[in-house]
């Protein structure tokens, strides 16, 4: 039986949700204000919210500085790649596990998970040697390999969680209707399991994104994504707050979008399974 | 006829592609990695002049954060990563990577780049045993900038080169903390560049240094301790409140709006205090040397960004060519008639200084180069030291310890713990790590 909830209850929870929700969003919502600001009015004090002299030029200033299309490409060959490739390596993995566990699963799982837990530093030097050796450094094939490995963990451990929820009996019965492994896998596992995929392919999507500690330290001139692009707006002598949300709500923007637009099919899969 | 024509078009066709084929696999790549501030912005704006004179090199710019670029170029030098042909590095580096052999000499460039003529604070500093290892590109010194007419409503007058006991008469005549206006705006967040930079150069006036002539760390002397108790007790009464999280921008900031009656730091800060475009208080902004306690030190500072070629460049000859260009007489002039004079890069060259043009558009010029002169790298310090660098030691271990002690001293401002304390803490942890680091 459902709880009654008065009306009072149900204004107060609303207005709490929304201040939370726009505390949440409010650093964001300046972001993109102050890209619309003068230098001098970035910086005024009491800050300018609404009426100011509303100006593109900050825009107009990143555009002529700075090649954005070159950082936007890589940050979605870079991000996009690496999600692939690494659901393509994930799905027989958490297949295997979910279906098939040993003895070990659980703590090949807390293993893999515990490479989350290094610093990322603490393997910068070793990481940079081998790309050198390879001819990877500043190049977009070598940060989708390191942000890949770097995100496996996360996809293993969301496409198992996913694929525990579904039911052993159908993939038994695929198998006894002589299925191999590959087409039990393709055609019955992965359908039943699409909005947990999808929601694991847009969260690493965007954890590729927004990755900042190897795409500025293995990439120069060349394989800088967006979080290069906008690096290279921060400056300790000079104040440019304006041109620096600028090429930050230029950076974000793509992802926004995509967020907004896949909101459902993300909040689907990140639920999937938590009410039986 | 149409064969001969299709003929004609066909190698016509295979010309012109073998000419781009020659062209791009004759074109040389030249990165640079460089730091985001106003006059590396400008040069990035008008390189078009450089590749128009060298059709033969292509510049790729590298654009990074000041601290995140110091670890890119450190990382990659150490590693002989190879991906940068042109590096800006400061005024520290320089001495520490030249002497590494991490750095081409830029001994060789040609005369008419005209080597004599560098500032010789400038070019001193950027010099190991007669080898120049970088090419200043700009130069900065510190000073006190104030607000003339809050001055003349306290009934003083600012002298051309004040001591700390003005400064701190000036700063309480000034203070209308009601009004939103405080005495004086001073770095307080930690940072080996942050309030380090401030410190270390106020010391020098103070007669306090870092260590003896044996590397001994002094901040358990006297000298010391009156730098600090001095610098505290400025703050506390006569700063802005959050001072222990204030740098460079955050100062700025506040000196822009008109919240701040005096400001001790770089004298690249004129350009942008004088700005009525950012600036609230551009029509009264003043400016002095840094001030002394008449031991014949003054409290400011020397830094250069300089261009530098790091060993392991596989382009030397195109890099030598850009830097050449980037910091020659020429640039000079053409950043004048593109920007005006006021917007050339300061500090670095005697005949900027002579131009009457230059001296008439920078009010500020004089100042810079007084302040620029009054400072000496090689003989930082009142008493005698076994290092070189006026606000920072020219060692490799100084970064790591200078933010460590930074640190604590940001921690006292900030009222967790008392200036006694902040200085043991400094004296132990930085014996600590000289010893560790085997001096």
């Amino acid at each position: 039986m459902a709880r009654a909830v008065t009306n009072q209850r149900k204004t107060v929870n609303t207005v709490v949700a929304w201040a939370i929700g726009l505390l949440i969003f409010f650093p964001v919502l300046w972001t993109v204000l102050t890209s619309f600001k003068t230098e001098a009015e970035a910086i005024a004090d009491p800050p300018l919210f609404f009426f100011f002299n509303w100006t593109l030029e900050n825009y107009s200033v990143v555009q002529e500085r700075s090649d954005y299309m070159r950082y936007l490409w890589n940050s979605v060959v870079i991000a996009g790649c690496s999600t692939l490739v690494g659901i393509v390596v994930a799905i027989p993995a958490a297949w295997s596990m979910a279906f098939v566990p040993s003895r070990r699963t659980k703590d090949v799982l807390l293993w893999m998970l515990s490479t989350k837990m290094l610093p990322a530093v603490g393997v910068l030097y070793p990481i940079y040697l081998i790309f050198i050796e390879l001819g990877l450094l500043d190049t977009r094939v070598g940060l989708v390999i390191v942000m890949m490995l770097i995100n496996l963990p996360i996809i293993v451990w969301m496409l198992y969680t996913y694929f525990r929820e579904i039911p052993g009996e159908i993939l038994e019965a695929a198998r006894m209707d002589g299925a191999p492994l590959r087409n039990e896998i393709v055609y019955v596992l992965t359908p039943m399991a699409v909005p947990g995929i999808a929601s694991t392919v847009l969260l690493n999507f965007i954890l590729a994104w927004n990755e900042a500690f190897w795409t500025l330290n293995l990439t120069a001139a060349k394989a800088g994504p967006l979080t290069a692009f906008i690096a290279s707006y921060s400056s300790p002598e000079g104040l440019f707050y304006a041109k620096l949300s600028a090429a930050s709500t230029m950076a974000i923007a793509p992802i926004l979008i995509l967020g907004w637009f896949s909101q459902k099919q993300l909040v689907r899969g990140l639920t999937f399974g938590a009410v039986k | 006829m149409r064969l001969k024509t299709t003929i004609c078009a066909a190698s016509a066709l295979a010309l012109f592609a073998a000419t781009g084929a020659y062209a791009s696999s004759h074109t040389t790549t030249v990165t640079i990695a460089t730091v985001n501030n106003g006059d590396m912005i400008r040069m990035q704006g008008l390189t078009e002049d450089f590749t128009s004179r060298h059709p033969d090199i292509a510049l790729e710019w590298v654009t990074l954060e000041e601290n995140v670029l110091r670890q890119r170029v450190t990382q990659d030098i150490a590693t002989k990563g190879g991906q940068f042909d042109v590096l800006t590095i400061g005024t520290y580096e320089v001495p520490i990577w030249g002497k590494n052999g991490w750095l081409v000499s830029l001994n060789d460039l040609p005369a008419e780049w005209d080597a004599d003529d560098l500032l010789p604070a400038i070019r001193s500093g950027l010099t190991v045993d007669g080898e120049l290892y970088a090419a200043p590109f700009y130069g900065e010194s510190s000073m006190v900038m104030y607000r003339t007419d809050l001055m003349k409503k306290a009934g003083l007058e600012m002298p051309e080169a004040p001591t700390w006991a003005f400064i701190k008469e000036a700063a309480a005549a000034m203070t209308d903390k009601d009004g939103g206006i405080y005495g004086v705006c001073l770095r307080g967040k930690a940072g080996w560049g942050e309030n380090m930079a401030f410190l270390t150069a106020t010391a020098n006036s103070f007669g306090a240094r870092w260590f003896d002539e044996d590397w001994k760390p002094q901040f358990d002397s006297e000298a010391w301790s009156d730098t600090l108790n001095f610098y505290m007790d400025l703050m506390t009464e006569y700063g802005p409140p959050g001072a222990s999280t204030n740098g460079f921008n955050e100062n700025l900031s506040l000196f822009q709006q008109g919240k701040c009656g005096m400001w001790i730091d770089a004298t690249v800060a004129a350009s942008f205090v004088t700005n009525p475009k950012d600036s609230t208080v551009a029509d009264s902004v003043g400016f002095a040397l840094a001030p002394d306690n008449g031991l014949g030190r003054r409290g400011n500072w020397l830094w250069a960004w300089s261009l530098a070629i790091p060993a392991g460049s596989d382009a030397t000859d195109a890099a030598k060519k850009f830097i050449t260009w980037a910091t020659g007489k020429g640039y000079t002039e053409l950043v004048a008639s593109k920007e005006g004079w006021a917007n050339v890069p300061p500090g670095t060259r005697t005949s900027l200084y002579q131009n009457p043009a230059y001296l008439e558009a920078a009010p500020f010029a004089r100042m810079t180069l007084n302040s620029i002169n009054a400072a000496n790298p090689t003989q930082p310090t009142v008493d005698p030291v076994p290092y070189t660098g006026v606000q920072f030691v020219a060692i490799p271990e100084f970064a790591g310890i200078a933010t460590l002690v930074g640190q604590e001293f940001s921690a006292a401002l900030a009222g967790q713990q008392t200036v006694a304390e902040a200085l043991e803490k400094a004296q132990a942890l930085t014996a600590d790590e000289m010893e560790a680091a085997g001096y």
